[in-house]
């Protein structure tokens, strides 16, 4: 099995998040089936191997296309920057046309094979000395012959013709379903070694794609579905959530949340590549926490981007200066990026490359997004989850602090879809809430975890004015904070607590 | 006026084949065969190795082996195969009738 293992050498495609999630690329000098429904985007799968190959690896590749002629795929993939003609041009890429033209009707007559095809490849191959293949889609090839039982004997030729080819090739099939069987034609029997699918599923009314390597010829890989978008400028990219590389080398340099006592309660601030999750009902402080962070960022002249999904820029900027924080000034400074978007403008896996892109071209060292909730309106759970731990662990890698903030359904208690999902992936999560008491609606913080510090584990009533926010004493004659239904404690329940909590603390030391 | 159409015609075929197999061979002769029979005299036939010519078989966009192509008279007609039935492959290809000539 080891043997076998490190056999396997592995060729980048190059598409963006693939390689990732093949732990390197595909087999290189054989052939991957790559099945899916129709519009799954195995057709630009196909195509993007092949482009990638010569825009980043100079590999010359060639294109035998069964369904599309080649001038509609030089037109099709022109947006995408691919100038195949160009490369037809400098001997980089090379067609093989097997599209059907009109008016070729045929009749069979007798025994044939797939010899022409098989000549016409390796000529191709051999003339711009290729290293990558893409056949979209051989099993077109079924609806030309009417005997489907020879089709399927001569199609092992054609497999075995291109194994002795030494190109790495990508083979595309049609399947029926997204989920069960193998593709129409078992196209699956010729190329069994390595087997990639692609999928555009509706699952909760939204639409995901996805793509899964089923097998890799015994070479290791990551399984399960991965998101993948079909960006208008990248083409096809595999969303590298949950498998962005976690590299265990955590922070020790602390940086300040924006606010001194929130900073002390935190331990002495939050870890450079930390997480922080910020949990409340509406109007308790989520966007001035945001705030108070960016500000934190700018002041000590680091670089800031906040994202905006619940916001106009107008309310957001007036709601900024009730607090006292002049983002406009910030803005022009240079150090603080806004974006306000809504939720809907684009698909969660968009969100995720447009974010990644603005990270790349900004550079910023701190992150917020304000708030994780409203992106729920265009997810599932199991969406929203992957998106948060694949853009964690992007930013912890990048170690850019980032702050997450997320609405309670409920104005008192907490408890969201988003957080049962994700509060785990934090390092740090801070609670606000509302607190009533005596007639009166007060705000409390509470730091619920702090990974690596030791937090203050009180919760303490806060106010907002015109200077932000104010952490002020504990709520110590109340229980029951959390839950959203405190009740008042009686003197002697109180001495008691007291009593208890100053014992702990001799203990502690 | 078919017949006199059909005596004024001229065939040409393209026969396309993978090297020299037998499969090659058989479909050659039976295509000689047949236009011998009832062609004689008016017809080209032009044998393509795909092997030594692929371009040919690209331009023409052939995917099987063998392949004959009518050429002419027009319209265009394709028979894939070895040829083995000659009935069906002269009907196929457009052939006049040999009882009628």
């Amino acid at each position: 099995m080891t043997d076998r293992m490190e056999a396997v050498a592995k060729l980048r495609t190059g598409i963006s998040g693939f390689d990732e999630m093949a732990l390197g690329g595909l087999p290189e000098g054989r052939p991957t089936i790559v099945t899916g429904t129709t519009g799954s985007g195995k057709t630009l799968l196909a195509v993007q191997f092949l482009a990638e190959g010569v825009r980043q690896f100079d590999q010359p590749g060639v294109l035998v296309t069964f369904e599309e002629t080649p001038s509609a795929i030089r037109r099709n993939v022109a947006s995408l920057g691919f100038d195949i003609a160009g490369w037809e041009e400098m001997g980089k890429w090379a067609f093989v046309d097997a599209s059907r033209g009109e008016s070729e009707e045929q009749v069979e007559v007798g025994a044939y094979d797939f010899g022409a095809l098989v000549s016409r490849i390796d000529h191709a191959v051999e003339r711009i000395g290729a290293k990558r293949l893409s056949i979209d889609s051989l099993e077109a090839i079924f609806s030309r012959f009417a005997d489907s039982g020879s089709v399927r004997r001569q199609l092992f030729e054609v497999a075995a013709a291109v194994n002795n080819m030494g190109v790495t090739s990508v083979i595309t099939a049609e399947r029926a379903h997204d989920h069960d069987g193998i593709s129409r034609f078992g196209v699956e029997e010729f190329v069994a070694d390595n087997v990639v699918i692609l999928r555009n599923v509706l699952e909760q009314e939204k639409r995901r794609r996805t793509v899964e390597i089923l097998k890799l010829r015994g070479a290791p890989h990551r399984s399960g579905e991965f998101s993948f978008a079909i960006d208008p400028e990248a083409g096809l990219t595999v969303i590298p959530f949950s498998l962005v590389e976690l590299q265990q080398v955590a922070s020790s340099i602390r940086v300040s949340a924006g606010n001194a006592e929130l900073d002390l309660m935190c331990g002495g601030g939050l870890y450079r590549d930390s997480v922080t999750f910020v949990s409340g009902a509406t109007g308790t402080g989520k966007t001035l926490l945001a705030n108070h962070f960016a500000a934190a960022g700018v002041t000590a002249g680091e670089r800031c981007v906040l994202f905006s999904f619940e916001e106009s820029r107008d309310q957001l900027f007036r709601n900024a200066s009730s607090w006292g924080f002049d983002l406009d000034a910030m803005e022009r400074s240079g150090r603080l990026q806004i974006v306000c978007d809504y939720p809907e403008v684009a698909s969660l896996d968009d969100h995720f490359i447009l974010i990644r892109q603005r990270i790349d071209a900004f550079k910023p060292s701190r992150l917020a997004i304000d708030n994780l909730s409203a992106l729920e309106r265009i997810s599932t759970p199991r969406g929203l989850r992957d998106f948060v731990v694949g853009l964690a662990a992007f930013l912890r890698r990048e170690e850019i602090t980032c702050l997450f903030t997320s609405a309670t359904a409920t104005l008192s208690g907490g408890g969201s879809a988003t957080e049962a999902n994700i509060s785990s992936l934090a390092d740090t999560i801070i609670l606000l809430r509302y607190v009533e008491v005596a007639g009166d609606v007060r705000r409390a913080v509470a730091v619920l975890k702090a990974r690596g510090s030791a937090h203050d584990h009180r919760i303490l009533e806060f106010r907002i004015d015109g200077d932000g926010m104010h952490i002020g004493q504990p709520f110590r004659h109340l229980a029951g904070i959390l839950s959203g239904t405190p009740t008042l404690l009686s003197a002697a329940d109180l001495a008691q607590v007291t009593r208890t909590l100053v014992l702990e603390d001799e203990e502690a030391r | 006026m078919a017949r006199l159409v059909s005596e004024i015609t001229s065939y040409s075929f393209r026969i396309y084949v993978t090297g020299e197999t037998t499969r090659s061979w058989q479909a050659v002769a039976n295509l000689h065969r047949l236009c011998e029979d009832q062609l004689a005299g008016r017809y080209e036939m032009e044998v393509v190795d795909v092997v030594e010519r692929p371009e040919l078989a690209e331009q023409e966009r052939i995917i099987a082996t063998p392949t004959v192509v009518r050429q002419a008279p027009p319209p265009t007609r394709r028979v894939v195969g070895d040829l083995s039935d000659l009935r069906l492959t002269a009907v196929s290809l457009g052939l006049p009738d040999p009882g009628s000539a």
